[in-house]
């Protein structure tokens, strides 16, 4: 275990520490601060005004849907596909690998046409047969959930992976020589030990879900009231000279988000119980 | 009975771990597979533990066989040289684990936990995680975690491995001592020849995946089969055309029937031994014999280094002829 040195402070100390806070406030802090403050430059009245917006509000319900379906999906399949790729040998596991950085790589207007081209109801490859059978991708509720969760696949997959490398199959072993089935193993030893990566993964899927903008624009084809999730009412309003709702639209974005993530940074333990 | 394994084979790729392994086990004793590393030994182990599969053979367990059946049915204690302990739960809930997965009555897995912690000397420390314990106490609670569930066959592998030589001389004797209160089948996997002579009830040499020699410690230390096993068990030397282990060569400063004379070209003193290097004065022979001696001895004989000596081996000392 490390020990904390206090190293003595000198001019150095202080103009590392300038360069880094000032990096990060011209291009974190200021800019979101900004927002908050057009927000409430006038009190409550553009929260009101947001709020009371139909579309504002419908785009919000939307956005928060779609952000639990695909953070689902993605917690589900993300546990899965690390478990595989740190547990299993099989032909094909680095190109596996390499492939779930996909999503990060690829601009997310590419995936929206993408999708449109595989699920679209007239012209795509699945689109008309699914129609058919009476559950319609594009340009509905279905095709942004699948937009988000196709952008926001690696997140918990990159948390999960390193966790699972570090921790090793022998205390896995261990419980399978105790008389532990599979399922009681996950549940009971692996589960536990990979926890804290995977609420942070999750919230990091959140945070990516409730924000994308590019592939939900094209599948969702941006209707009113229909398939317009909130990132897209704010440009709408934006455009619209409706700034003052485009704010505070904006802000409850941002809210959500950094909220999750002081969450999880308040519980996660903060001393690093690693048992070596 | 204890355990049958009979034509075991495995193989990595192209690296043969394991070559038509047939061993019997019996029922109560402590048998150590000793050898050196990478010779399968630990590879034999995870297959009688169902946690590695063979290509092919077979493997019983009291009778019944277990070749194809999971681990987690096999009801074998095991032990890993890194504890494998569970990091998030407790002592207590660690050796109580086995139990819980076997849906005890709770009242059951209290008592027996708690006897187990008796046996393995943690009581005060039930309610630690095991970050908190030292080595030692750490596999101490892996061993009260896989007896638990009393097992049929204790398996150990490495387990003092990774502990310090003084830790790992107290478990060793506590492990005996252990061994002969419960007589559970044992069988441990070392590459400490000191360990294993100390231990066991009979020893297992396996070297590059095929057996070696099977037989008590002192059968195999005094009638080794071949040169492998007789350098695996200690030190030895070559004095002439002899395979001999150091401490049974007899050392004399006065001219007597020898096998070889030479000059003491190198002299090392480690506490109470003295570890001798005589350089031969046949030129044909010129390779150094070792020789050991206690410093009582060396002192008696009045030897010193630079000295002319005449070695021949102790009566009834074992030497292989090669």
């Amino acid at each position: 275990m490390a020990s904390h040195r206090v190293r003595p402070k000198t001019a150095g100390t202080y103009v590392r520490r300038g360069i880094v806070l000032t990096y990060l406030f011209l291009l974190v802090v200021w800019p979101v601060s900004l927002i908050a403050q057009h927000t409430f430059g006038n009190g409550f009245g553009n929260l009101h005004t947001a709020l009371t917006d139909p579309a504002v509000t419908s785009a919000l319900r939307l956005t928060i849907y779609v952000s639990i379906w695909a953070v689902a999906i993605n917690t589900v399949f993300g546990v899965g596909i690390s478990l595989l790729l740190t547990r299993y040998t099989f032909p094909g596991r680095s190109i596996l690998s390499a492939l779930i950085d996909l999503p990060l790589s690829v601009s997310p207007v590419v995936v929206g046409l993408a999708l449109l081209l595989a699920y679209g109801g007239t012209n795509g490859l699945f689109g008309p047969a699914l129609n058919s059978a009476g559950f319609q991708v594009a340009f509905a509720t279905p095709g942004i959930v699948l937009a988000t969760t196709f952008v926001s696949l690696p997140l918990v997959i990159r948390e999960l992976v390193p966790v699972l490398t570090e921790i090793g199959t022998d205390q896995e072993q261990a419980a399978r020589s105790l008389g532990a089935g599979p399922w009681q193993t996950f549940r009971r030893i692996t589960l536990p030990s990979i926890r804290w990566a995977l609420v942070y993964g999750v919230v990091l899927s959140l945070a990516r879900s409730l924000g994308e903008f590019g592939a939900v624009k094209i599948i969702g084809g941006n209707i009113a009231q229909q398939t317009q999730t909130a990132t897209l009412v704010v440009e709408q309003k934006y455009q619209d000279f409706e700034q003052p709702t485009a704010y505070a639209t904006s802000f409850l974005l941002a809210l959500i988000a950094v909220a999750a993530l002081v969450v999880v940074t308040v519980l996660r333990p903060k001393e690093n119980p690693d048992g070596d | 009975m204890g355990i049958e394994i009979r034509g075991i084979n495995k193989n990595f790729g192209d690296f043969v771990a394991l070559e038509d392994i047939t061993l019997s086990v019996p029922t109560g004793q402590l048998t150590a597979l000793l050898g050196p590393s990478g010779g399968g030994k630990s590879t034999l182990l995870r297959i009688i533990a169902g946690l590695e599969s063979s290509d092919s053979g077979t493997i019983e367990i009291e009778g019944v066989d277990t070749t194809n059946v999971p681990a987690q049915k096999r009801n074998v204690g095991f032990v890993f040289q890194h504890y494998a302990a569970f990091k998030h739960m407790t002592v207590e809930k660690n050796i109580a684990f086995g139990l819980e997965i076997r849906k005890r009555p709770k009242d059951e897995i209290k008592e027996r936990v708690q006897e187990l912690l008796k046996l393995v000397h943690l009581e005060q420390w039930s309610h630690r995680l095991p970050s908190q314990l030292s080595g030692g106490q750490r596999q101490r609670m892996a061993l009260a975690r896989a007896l638990a569930i009393q097992p049929t066959v204790l398996l150990l592998d490495e387990p003092f491995g990774a502990l310090d030589a003084k830790v790992r001389k107290e478990l060793r004797d506590w492990l005996r001592r252990l061994h002969d209160e419960m007589h559970v089948t044992t069988v441990f996997v070392t590459h400490d020849q000191e360990e294993a002579l100390e231990v066991s009830d009979s020893l297992v040499i396996i070297n590059e995946g095929r057996i070696e020699q099977i037989g008590t410690p002192d059968d195999l230390y005094d009638r080794p089969a071949s040169d492998f096993v007789l350098s695996f068990l200690g030190p030895v030397t070559m004095l002439g055309d002899r395979m001999i282990r150091p401490h049974d060569i007899e050392i004399s400063p006065y001219e007597q029937a020898a096998i070889v004379s030479g000059k003491i070209t190198r002299w090392t003193r480690v506490g109470f031994e003295i570890r001798l290097e005589v350089t031969p004065d046949d030129v044909l022979h010129p390779n150094p014999v070792h020789v050991v001696l206690t410093r009582t001895e060396a002192t008696a004989l009045g030897i010193h280094e630079g000295d002319q000596v005449w070695l021949r081996p102790q009566v009834g000392a074992d030497q292989v002829t090669s």
